[in-house]
């Protein structure tokens, strides 16, 4: 009898938690670079309003699909949307932009590059560093991982894509740059935010990082980062007020705080 | 009457706490089992295990896991090879040769080895031995298999030694008494008796090693270059472990899946080890 009655209340635990769950939560789902922007967004919302935000990392291009099947509320993307995603009644939001910035030893006397030779260099058409004016030397790539949101990132906007013939695939940012800062022949790639001294960063076709280039779109090797709606199927009233929320001037801090540089 | 029913309940926590650690291994074993054999079934077992190419994010995705199994053999072999002779050699010493006061700092010495967790041993490798390998083989960049033996020969060390040193250790006196009374010199007492009486003990210490060098996966990651590139001493290459360690964090999908029956493969490689080793071992001391 006993045990009757505590599954009995277990199930209408189990519907009534279901059920809040429906209604309450805001869903996201997709790129696994935003981690840390929509963990602080969804951590400020929940301690403004209670609500929670849930997010499911899957990459972007699950997370657009995540979006237009309906599956969550709003889907998070590392990419501009593309042709037939729009025409699928999908929106674009832009939320933030994220710049990745090229590094080199401070021995290393290149301190700028062309968007081209940085596309051959880690297609391992250019092998030395004298063909661009430094030293002679065997240029050294260094990357992130496969499934790293900055190596895609990188490869996507210096056209490399699935080309790029690494020496060293390390996990971390930091090891990238303890690695570049170690070999006098290295190259590597990290996010602005996450850039230290003891490295030299690029120029680009003369164009030095900052928020304002990368916000003018003078700095070309930048993401966008977005939050793709259903234009199909109207937001529910709670993530509604959080998608207004994640746009008003109050996320900008929360944006600029994960690293990357708020669109607005 | 009442010390009876008190041994009984000893007994029986004593047989939870035992079938935790049991329960445990098979909870892991099945874990890894279901969780790692739909990938394999929908790569395909043979095109997983001996294609030469992984490229998971690739428009043509291929999931070959070949160049990190042969990596993982070549690099604990190499490191096996490295790190056995050394710290053989230096059990014996310690355990029969040395003088008191050499083997009580050497003894400690090893111990603290083998308390250094191994993001230690990889942030050294990272910074000292892999520019030093750069500057003395003139390499381009110095991130190698050739890294990765070493740090990891330097890890089994204390493994072997102290396992090895309690094997000689226990070996019978009057095993070497006699030996020496029939007038063998001590190098050939130490060496055709002690070391021969140790050999299961010895073996123990190997196998050790062995696991220890085929599970590791923080240290080889700071210095093996982590490229998924058939090995080759002065190249790039992925471990079976830093494969699993490396790619979990981003990857979904058919990525991750495939990245838990790399953990099987890796799971069943330790088991197989460890059964060929144990199997020796039973068969000697019984011989």
């Amino acid at each position: 009898m006993r045990k009757t009655i505590s599954v009995v209340l277990s199930i209408v635990l189990f519907i009534c938690l279901l059920g809040c769950k429906n209604n309450k939560n805001v869903s996201t789902d997709g790129s696994t670079s935003m981690e840390l922007i929509i963990g602080a967004l969804g951590e400020a919302y929940e301690m403004k309003t209670g609500i929670t935000v849930t997010y499911n990392p899957t990459g972007s291009s699950a997370g657009i699909k995540a979006v237009s099947e309906g599956r969550c509320d709003i889907g998070l993307a590392s990419r501009k949307l593309k042709k037939e995603e729009i025409e699928n009644g999908l929106k674009e939001t832009v939320l933030a932009l994220d710049g990745i910035v090229i590094i080199v030893n401070h021995k290393n006397p290149v301190g700028n590059l062309k968007m081209s030779q940085i596309s051959a260099i880690f297609k391992g058409e250019i092998r030395n560093w004298e063909q661009l004016g430094g030293d002679k030397g065997e240029i050294i790539l260094i990357g992130r991982e496969a499934g790293s949101g900055t190596r895609d990132g990188f490869e996507t906007a210096t056209d490399t894509l699935h080309k790029a013939k690494y020496r060293q695939e390390l996990t971390s940012s930091g090891d990238v740059i303890t690695t570049v800062s170690k070999n006098a022949f290295a190259i590597g790639y990290t996010s602005l935010s996450s850039v230290k001294n003891n490295v030299k960063t690029l120029r680009i076709d003369n164009v030095i990082p900052s928020e304002e280039t990368i916000k003018n779109g003078n700095y070309k090797v930048q993401r966008p980062f977005i939050a793709v709606t259903n234009e199909n199927k109207p937001l529910l009233e709670n993530s509604r007020n959080f998608f207004e929320f994640i746009t008003s001037e109050e996320a900008e801090d929360i944006i600029r705080f994960a690293g990357v540089f708020p669109a607005g | 009457m009442k010390n009876k029913l008190f041994e009984n309940i000893m007994q029986a926590i004593f047989l939870i706490l035992g079938l935790i650690a049991v329960g445990f291994v098979l909870l892991i074993s099945f874990y890894l089992i279901i969780s790692g054999i739909p990938a394999i079934l929908e790569i395909g077992v043979f095109k997983f295990l001996f294609s030469k190419s992984w490229a998971p994010t690739s428009p043509q995705e291929n999931f070959g896991i070949l160049p990190f199994i042969l990596t993982s053999i070549y690099g604990t072999s190499g490191a096996v090879l490295i790190g056995l002779p050394i710290g053989f050699f230096s059990a014996v010493y310690l355990s029969k040769f040395a003088p008191k006061k050499i083997k009580l700092i050497a003894e400690s010495a090893i111990n603290l080895l083998a308390g250094i967790p191994s993001v230690v041993y990889g942030l050294v490798g990272m910074l000292v031995l892999v520019p030093l390998i750069k500057i003395i083989f003139s390499l381009p960049d110095g991130a190698s298999l050739l890294a990765a033996i070493l740090v990891l020969s330097l890890m089994i060390l204390p493994s072997i030694i102290k396992v090895s040193i309690n094997a000689l250790e226990a070996v019978p006196k009057e095993y070497e008494y006699a030996s020496l009374a029939l007038g063998a010199t001590e190098t050939e007492t130490v060496f055709k008796v002690s070391v021969k009486a140790a050999k299961s003990g010895i073996a123990t210490a190997v196998v050790l090693g062995v696991c220890r060098v085929v599970g590791e996966a923080v240290a080889v990651i700071m210095v093996s270059g982590n490229v998924a590139n058939m090995p080759s001493l002065f190249q790039s290459v992925r471990f079976l472990t830093s494969a699993v360690a490396s790619e979990m964090a981003y990857s979904s999908g058919l990525h991750r899946n495939a990245l838990f029956s790399i953990a099987l493969v890796l799971f069943l490689f330790i088991m197989i080890i460890n059964i060929t080793l144990n199997f020796f071992i039973k068969r000697d001391r019984k011989g």
